[in-house]
């Protein structure tokens, strides 16, 4: 009987490593006579450097280089984690320098130290001198399009990144010829990532005279890209190791600290440096989510029937492109495969401000617009007198959509599945009754919320993966994969692929955790929720040319053909009848050792997909809210997604919770403030941003629709990032189901809930 | 790697209080949980330090034979937490000890430091100012003891003369007899944060009467503050649901809250009437402070 | 400044000069290279760097090696008995408690030192005594189910 790989909980294949803590990551390496590399940060949120004076910093005791834009070459590079565009167009806003000429936000780095030691590296970077001159800064969107507001970049002069947006349809007659049209206004705050492991890197010149660069990142393969850009080096002279990651969630799916890493031991020749962040300086000094503004406006048919939306919005990029509009992007096409609509119409703005650059966080501007849009259709129920489920469910597109514009098709759609299942879980019909007239001090309510996700950024990204195996005299594996494990478990699900198509057992794959440019596939990296679907079609089609080759000398040794045979259990077995012919590892063993037909057994592939997968999921939650003091607490959630093909249940329900989890953060606590008059972060440490602790977070439910996606190498779908999208919409609408009143700011933390009560006149 | 140019460790009381004669300069490190974090951040550097962790029985907490409680200042407030004395007679010490920071922390921060660094958030201040402690503070000229009410300066700032060290905090049997406390917490999370506001309240209350109350506030003034006009028109009142409206308005009287980034001015002045009412429900109708407190 | 100090870490002894700048956090990664203790924050407020000292769990970020002199420290290193995972270190594994693996080490650690206890737990209790490690992956489900395992008989 065949064992199924594919669908099992197995444990992680790092589990054991990590759990007796002998995982090595960045910084549990250690070379002879490491020194430290610190950086002096920017006060002001914007100001034109004047003078730099770096002489008392050199000459302490201990100090062995001080670096500053004077010292790199003036070159402006994009740091964001995408695949390079041969297209000039295509490509991201270079706007960089290694160590910046202007301070464009309190954190800019402005000079760095290379010292012994820590103590050393700080008391220089006090001695550095630098005369600024102080410029207007701009924190909101809004406000740095205005034509008074102070340029940030000599280049865009506006403070516009871009405005390019999308439409289809004829927008203007579906408004005219609407029955309805409701407008709202909705806004999310900065969050950031807060991964457990900061920023960290070391380097060192090899004797080879390339840069060695270890570092925690999603992206090694374009780290290398990026750092040699940005120091004008070949692509082939910079090496780039990627160990066990402490987490990431898209902040280090950019280029952020490497650059400088690499640039700190050039200038001590080639000597390894170490550059950590502190957790106060990674609250700042790396990338935070966009915070955006929409104001939505959605023309309805008498019959309840969405018509056209059209929606304007502001996102606050920060000091720095990064990744710039595409998160608005991905937002306006990620939420259209859901809902249907007759014309679209997106008009974005991504603006330079003076903060913190806003980059890449889980899910891509989705969980903004998802907010947006999920909170306005509740409105719009509300006003309309509608019931939520029912409004959503007769607006849903079907099977077989596609979008006019990205032309993305929609062959796997378990929604209304998603929904049922999601219902039946919190008990809805049931709970809603008896919701009904709350007058007391504590009120109970229900919210719910939908999403569209991609698998990947086809077709506007390219999306090439690598994956290579090579066979053992055994018949186990070592499977190498460009894509990078950071904690979601893509090793493991990797694994599992593998073993499913060659019919042995997971203990016979073994993954090489390590990315190494020097040795590992070419594969752009973990973002997009791309991996299971984009790598794992590379790592199929590996395993796939391995079997052949297997079964083909298989063949050659039994004389029955290629197509009669299989292997199943480590046996290869005559495919009709099942019976075993010889093991696997006889097979094996022919392959480097047969006088005249040795060659071992490897693929080294890879795979450019150009299909997407539109994976789907929806949010039930229950809160209680406290109407004396403004305290929200949520009593269940449950998150029921449609991923396609579950590669492996217990890592998938990982993912829910650990994205269910970081919405709670998102819709109830998180937000990184700063001070108005003078743009400096006030909050950037884990004591006041506020991450949801243990006691904060209820029981997390997970259901799973398991569809089968034609185009997924195992029928799968995306699934990393999906479960931080619908939450925080969810309990917003439940806390309008509880209250009557309508949230369209993120957080919902007691100050704002309290203000919100006041206005309403509640308190 | 924290900047300390150098580090004293008396095993003595005596002989810690000869050094900081010596040097006043000294700063005084109990379980760090303050001064190594400002060292981190370079709020402080060079400093010279007077580490109080080698001496013995200053962690330790008693009952005296005229009823007096007598925690040492060392004691960290995980000791507090599970301590009998302070479970069975001034349970809102407990309560208010298990709502500092993580496990790990009050494995390490002691009663005193969390005193004497005189932050307003200061999580067993409005229970001690509710429990009129006093706080023994030794010097090379002697012991003086002073209410825990008079010993707030500013935000920051306490009346520690130079070279004195707080050694002990007493709490009389009078302030804890037949008395029931509450304490709330006001914060974002349920754990590792520090208060946006705090209220605790110490009562006895008979034939339902109000025979005594004492209501004290943390992050409501530059100090935590104890609320005398509430106290005042509720002593004798019957404990109604009017009589605690007008405590809980009474409250805001002594209190001068401010604006800031953790909460605005408005916000605290609400909160400070209505958990000051919360409070005196949980001692008046459920008898005692021994309930988790789910704010 | 430099102090000499005698530690017992893992069941080893060491005597070695530290000097009084060092965290404990510092001297267990970077002198005895017990790199399984983490560093997520410095300040105590992540619970990454958590070991236990005579059993009980401190942020040995802001604790200084100094005051480790004549103690018994235990780190994630010193939790395997003859090559085998301990109970607590298979409930993690066996729940899939783990995912990036920054925050295991400490949870490991708290949760060993609530085993060695030998009380019980309520579902609540188990919470707060583990809230002071801070997760950004788990959304805590599979760690608390993986605790109780470990407290289970």
């Amino acid at each position: 009987m065949k064992e199924k790989v594919i669908g099992n909980r197995a444990s992680r294949l790092d589990a054991v490593s990590k759990v007796t803590g002998k995982a090595k990551y960045t910084d549990d390496f250690f070379e002879r006579e490491m020194l430290v590399g610190k950086v002096l940060r920017s006060p002001h949120a914007h100001a034109l450097i004047k003078h730099i004076d770096v002489s008392k910093a050199k000459s302490l005791e201990g100090v062995e280089a001080v670096i500053t834009h004077e010292d790199l070459p003036k070159i402006k590079f994009a740091t964001a984690g995408h695949p390079w565009s041969l297209d000039p167009n295509h490509r991201d806003v270079a706007d960089r320098l290694i160590l910046t000429d202007k301070a464009r936000y309190v954190g800019d780095s402005i000079a760095a130290v290379v010292a012994t030691d820590h103590l050393t590296a700080e008391k220089a970077i006090k001695l550095i001198e630098v005369e600024y001159e102080v410029l207007p800064h701009v924190l909101d969107a809004e406000e740095a399009i205005k034509p008074d507001a102070p340029t940030i970049h000599d280049e865009k002069k506006d403070n516009i990144i871009s405005s390019f947006g999308q439409a289809f349809g004829d927008i203007e007659q579906d408004f005219q010829q609407a029955d309805y049209i409701m407008e709202g206004v909705y806004e999310t705050s900065i969050v950031q990532h807060c991964h457990l492991e900061n920023h960290t890197a070391y380097a060192y010149k090899d004797t080879d005279g390339r840069i060695v660069i270890v570092t925690s990142t999603q992206i090694p393969h374009i780290v290398r890209r990026v750092v040699s850009q940005a120091l004008g080096l070949s692509w082939g002279k910079v090496r780039v190791i990627k160990p066990y990651i402490g987490g990431g969630f898209g902040n280090k799916q950019d280029v952020v600290i490497e650059p400088l890493t690499a640039a700190m031991t050039l200038s001590v020749n080639g000597k390894p440096v170490r550059y950590q962040l502190s957790r106060e300086e990674c609250f700042i000094g790396t990338r935070t989510r966009h915070a955006i503004k929409f104001y939505m406006k959605t023309a309805l048919s008498k019959d309840n029937r969405l018509k056209a939306i059209h929606i304007k919005a502001f996102s606050n990029n920060g000091a720095y492109a990064s990744h710039g509009h595409s998160i608005i992007m991905s937002a306006s096409s990620k939420f259209r495969p859901l809902y249907h609509f007759n014309s679209v119409k997106v008009e974005p703005k991504t603006v330079y401000t003076n903060l913190p650059t806003a980059g890449a966080m889980r899910a891509y501007g989705v969980p903004q617009i998802c907010f947006a849009l999920e909170s306005h259709l509740d409105d719009i129920c509300k006003k309309l007198k509608l019931n939520p489920i029912e409004f959503r469910k007769r607006n849903l597109i079907s099977l077989g959509h596609v979008d006019p514009l990205s032309k993305i098709k929609v062959r796997s759609f378990g929604i209304p599945e998603c929904i049922q299942k999601g219902k039946e879980l919190i008990k809805w019909d049931e709970k809603k009754k008896s919701y009904e007239n709350q007058t007391g001090e504590k009120r109970r309510g229900l919210g719910m919320a939908c999403f569209s996700y991609f698998s990947g950024t086809h077709p506007v990204g390219l999306e090439l993966a690598g994956a290579r195996i090579v066979m053992n005299q055994d018949g186990s594996i070592q499977l190498q994969v460009g894509a990078t494990e950071i904690g979601q478990g893509s090793d493991t699900a990797f694994a599992q692929m593998a073993a499913e198509v060659l019919g042995i057992s997971m203990d016979m794959v073994r993954v090489i955790s390590t990315q190494d440019t020097d040795i590992a596939p070419f594969d752009t990296g973990a973002y997009a929720s791309r991996q299971t679907y984009v790598s794992g079609a590379a790592v199929k089609k590996a395993a796939l040319e391995v079997k052949d080759k297997v079964l083909k000398i298989a063949s050659r040794k039994t004389g029955l053909k290629v197509e009669d045979l299989d292997i199943v259990d480590k046996q290869i077995v005559e495919k009709d009848l099942g019976t075993p012919l010889c093991s696997l590892e006889e097979i094996a063993m022919l392959s480097y050792y047969d006088r005249i037909h040795a060659e071992p057994i490897k693929s080294d592939t890879s795979e450019n997909i150009r299909t997407n997968a539109v994976a789907y999921g929806v949010t039930f939650a229950e809160v209680l809210v406290d109407m004396v003091t403004g305290k929200i607490e949520v009593l269940e959630i449950y998150n029921v997604h449609d991923s396609g093909t579950i590669i492996n249940p217990s890592l998938a329900e990982g993912q829910v919770h650990g994205g269910v989890s970081m919405a709670l953060g998102y819709a109830l606590s998180e937000k990184l403030m700063f001070d108005e008059k003078t743009g400096r972060p006030l909050n950037h440490n884990l004591l006041d941003y506020k991450l949801q602790t243990i006691l904060d977070t209820p029981k997390i439910g997970v259901g799973f629709v398991e569809t089968y996606e034609p185009t997924g190498s195992f029928g799968q779908k995306s699934i990393g990032e999906n479960p931080a999208i619908s939450p925080a919409p969810a309990i917003r609408n439940a806390v309008l189901d509880a209250t009557g009143v309508q949230f369209n700011k993120l957080p919902m933390n007691p100050q704002a809930v309290f203000e919100k009560f006041k206005d309403e006149g509640l308190l | 790697m924290f900047s300390i140019n150098h580090i004293l460790e008396p095993k003595t009381l005596k002989e810690a209080i000869l050094y900081y004669d010596e040097n006043p300069k000294l700063k005084v490190i109990a379980g760090g949980t303050d001064v190594l974090i400002h060292l981190h951040h370079g709020k402080l550097e060079d400093v010279e330090l007077l580490s109080l962790r080698k001496i013995n029985h200053l962690d330790e907490v008693k009952l005296q034979e005229d009823g007096t409680i007598v925690i040492g200042a060392m004691t960290t407030f995980s000791t507090l937490f599970r301590d009998k004395i302070i479970n069975q007679y001034i349970s809102i010490l407990a309560e208010a000890s298990v709502s500092m920071g993580g496990p790990q922390i009050r494995n390490i921060a002691t009663i005193g430091g969390n005193i004497c660094n005189g932050a307003v958030s200061a999580d067993s201040a409005p229970s001690l100012f509710t429990l009129n402690a006093i706080l023994r503070l030794e010097s090379k000229k002697g012991v003086r003891m002073i209410p825990i009410q008079d010993f707030y300066e500013g935000p920051g700032k306490v009346k520690l003369l130079q070279g004195e060290i707080l050694t002990h905090i007493l709490i009389t049997e009078d302030n804890y007899h037949e008395m029931k406390g509450k304490y709330i917490k006001f914060s974002n999370r349920k754990a590792m944060d520090i208060a946006m506001l705090s209220v605790a309240v110490t009562g006895q209350v008979e034939d339902e009467v109000f025979k005594d109350l004492r209501i004290a506030l943390g992050v409501s003034a530059p100090v935590p503050v104890r609320c005398s006009k509430a106290e005042d028109y509720a002593v004798g009142k019957e404990c109604s649901e009017e009589t605690i409206k007008k405590i809980g308005e009474l409250a805001l009287s002594n209190a001068r809250p401010r604006n800031s980034w953790r909460g605005s001015k408005p916000y605290r002045q609400h909160l400070i009437n209505v958990l000051t009412q919360r409070a005196i429900k949980e001692i008046v109708f459920k008898g005692g402070g021994k309930d988790d407190e789910k704010n | 400044m430099m102090k000499k100090i005698n530690l017992n870490v893992n069941d080893k002894h060491y005597a070695i000069e530290v000097d009084i700048k060092e965290s404990l956090l510092d001297v267990l990664r970077d002198r005895l290279h017990l790199t399984g203790v983490k560093q997520g924050c410095s300040v105590g407020e992540c619970g990454a760097c958590t070991v236990l000292i005579d059993g009980t769990p401190y942020n040995s970020c802001i604790y200084l090696a100094m005051w480790a002199d004549g103690k018994k420290i235990t780190t994630i290193e010193g939790i395997e008995k003859d090559g085998q995972l301990s109970k607590v270190q298979q409930a993690f594994v066996d729940e899939g408690a783990i995912q990036c693996g920054y925050c295991t080490p400490g949870l490991v650690m708290t949760t060993t030192a609530l085993v060695e206890s030998g009380k019980k737990y309520s579902d609540e209790e188990i919470k707060r005594e583990i809230s002071g490690h801070f997760c950004r992956c788990t959304g805590y489900q599979k760690i608390f189910n993986a605790v109780k395992k470990s407290l289970d008989e």
